[in-house]
């Protein structure tokens, strides 16, 4: 058996359903039900010009952009302090809140669903950005915490005891040496929240309305009397695993420096 | 200027780390902290630095209680075992680091980092980062930080301890001129007696959280106060055995010898004997004792023989000069040197 056959197996099929999204997004729907056709037929770029012309299309994108990017400022501006607390001292059940942190993880967001939609609108946060993204740390801060934990811990306590001799003060030394020396940690603690984020729909779905109604859940209103759009609908997926490829491909270094740690 | 220590004592939950301390060092020469691993150096260390706020007791500098007083507040310099640098940072804002958070003028940092580098031989490497330089690189660049800022403390805490034997001398060599002439008070941390005896100055020999004794290293090294003293200042680790004292002559086994120097004035009675390995070995000289015991292990350092060998309940070390071969698990005759033997009373305190 040639060296170059189960690899070139596996990429193949790993690779069939992306190219099956992509082709399918340059065909007419009528082809697409059609008939078996490997390539487009009848190249269009129809279907990405419905997306990048209607308001309701381009805005899913943008309001999922919008809360995801929150969510991961806000995840990681308080899972840094938590992280540096967990990792650096000792104190009463210190382990106990670290495991217990974890077990948010634990449950299923369908569990927190109705409690966050009834919160949410009594406090007329319903159907906003800040919302979702407010939801989505209840899984993320845990996440961050657990993963910039470890990195945290693999300084050395030295680092900090040789910066306050040098007479830096805590602040001083943890954002002009501490974050710089865990700068892999923040970007691999940051690829999470934002996956998470990019690919939860349930809560997403269920705390917007209009305005800050995420992508996947547009992808939805392709469904019509004549049935579904299934072109635009594929063009829409294309286009929403383009974020995740940017995102994996600048912090792919990072990802195997947590790997190495042990903590992803 | 002087650091004292005035009964401090540290204890981490129920475990003490140092029992009831005074200590006061001065700026002349090297303050040596000797002690096996654990001992307390580290402790002693960071409760100098600021670090660890001691359970009990006073930190004076100057006369100044500085007990509460932030590390930030000191002045103080300090090197770890471990190389610690920045590492987000190249060589030369590692070194300048003390200075920036000191607000000094651009050009007067950029004059002192050159000088510093220049003396440590870390000039060409001024751009690099610290994982990019090797341990004694890295080492030298923590030194440099150390002296870039004149402070009037400097702790170093087994600076050497990491690098490689040719490094390490090198670096031994250096260390003493670095700090000479800088009015700072140098406090070196070592678990090596013969880096201790190298370095001179002062020594404390500490041991189980405890400074056994204070004093000039050469001093302390020929005259310890007490059997853990003498412990903790011999490498290889001296000799211990219970001797008797009849008469005139002491009884070490089978062993007989004459009593002489300050045993001789002292009553009959059983006494602990030391001796360094340096004084046991296998050739005989005018003054010397034979004793007899089971080779055990033997080591070859180039132009000495170490033999560990048997004797009663009791493991020997013998350090003779020149290549000697030994049959491990053969009975073997050594010679103790008589003038070398130092006695302790029942409580373990010297004869003097």
């Amino acid at each position: 058996m040639p060296r170059w056959l189960v690899p070139t197996l596996y990429i193949f099929f790993l690779m069939l359903p992306i190219y099956w999204l992509l082709a399918m997004s340059f065909k007419t729907t009528n082809e697409i039900l059609g008939g078996f056709t490997l390539w487009p037929q009848e190249f269009t770029t129809e279907n990405y010009r419905v997306i990048f012309t209607d308001p309701t299309w381009y805005w899913g994108y943008f309001n999922s952009l919008i809360y995801v990017t929150i969510n991961t400022v806000i995840s990681l501006a308080v899972a840094l302090p938590a992280a540096y607390a967990f990792s650096r001292f000792r104190f009463t059940g210190d382990k106990h809140l670290f495991f217990w942190l974890l077990t948010n993880r634990m449950a299923p967001p369908a569990v927190f669903a109705l409690p966050f939609l009834q919160l949410y609108s009594s406090v007329g946060l319903f159907d906003t950005h800040i919302a979702v993204a407010l939801a989505h740390c209840l899984f993320n801060i845990p996440l961050a915490v657990w993963i910039l934990e470890g990195f945290m811990s693999g300084v050395p306590k030295e680092l900090d005891e040789t910066a306050y001799v040098d007479g830096h003060s805590f602040g001083s030394f943890f954002f002009k040496i501490f974050v710089p020396t865990i700068t892999s940690g923040i970007g691999v603690a940051a690829f999470f929240c934002f996956m998470f984020s990019w690919v939860e729909l349930l809560l997403a779905k269920t705390l917007t309305a209009v305005e800050a109604k995420p992508i996947a859940a547009i992808m939805t209103k392709t469904a019509s009397s004549s049935g579904y759009e299934l072109g635009l609908l594929a063009a829409a997926g294309c286009l929403t695993i383009i974020p995740g490829a940017f995102v994996i491909y600048f912090v792919r270094n990072y990802i195997a420096k947590g790997f190495a740690l042990g903590r992803v | 200027m002087t650091l004292e220590l005035r009964n401090v004592t540290k204890r981490v939950g129920v475990e003490t780390h140092i029992y009831e301390t005074d200590l006061t060092l001065a700026t002349k020469g090297f303050n040596i902290l000797l002690g096996a691993t654990n001992a307390g150096k580290t402790s002693l260390i960071k409760m100098m630095a600021g670090l660890e706020r001691p359970t009990s007791g006073e930190i004076r500098f100057n006369g100044e209680n500085v007990t509460g007083v932030s590390t930030q507040k000191r002045n103080i310099s300090l090197v770890h075992q471990f190389f610690v640098n920045y590492p987000s940072m190249n060589v030369f804002d590692n070194i300048a680091s003390p200075l920036r958070v000191a607000r000094e003028s651009r050009k007067d940092i950029e004059r002192r980092v050159h000088e510093a580098a220049d003396i440590l031989k870390l000039r060409p490497y001024l751009k690099r980062r610290p994982a990019e330089l090797s341990g004694g690189q890295q080492q030298r660049t923590a030194l440099a930080r150390a002296i870039v800022k004149d402070s009037s403390l400097v702790l170093l805490d087994e600076p050497l301890a990491n690098l490689d034997y040719k490094l390490r001398e090198e670096l031994r060599d250096q260390l003493p001129q670095l700090f000479a002439d800088r009015g700072a008070i140098v406090v070196y941390a070592t678990s090596e007696p013969s880096e201790a005896l190298m370095l001179g100055g002062h020594t404390a020999t500490v041991m189980d959280g405890r400074v056994t004794q204070f004093g000039e290293t050469s001093g302390i090294y020929r005259t310890p106060r007490d059997v853990a003293t003498a412990q903790v200042f011999s490498d290889p680790p001296i000799n211990i055995a219970s001797a008797q004292k009849r008469g005139n002559e002491i009884l070490l086994g089978e062993t007989r010898f004459a009593a002489q120097g300050p045993i001789a004035a002292r009553p009959d009675g059983t006494y602990t004997l030391g001796i360094r390995p340096h004084f046991v070995t296998s050739t005989p000289a005018p003054n010397s004792a034979a004793v007899s015991g089971t080779v055990q292990v033997t080591e070859l350092s180039g132009s000495e023989s170490i033999a560990h060998f048997a004797m009663g309940n009791d493991v020997w070390v013998a350090q003779s000069q020149g290549v000697h071969a030994y049959d491990v698990g053969e009975k073997h005759d050594f010679y103790i040197d008589t003038t070398g033997c130092i006695f302790f009373d029942g409580h373990g305190a010297l004869v003097v």
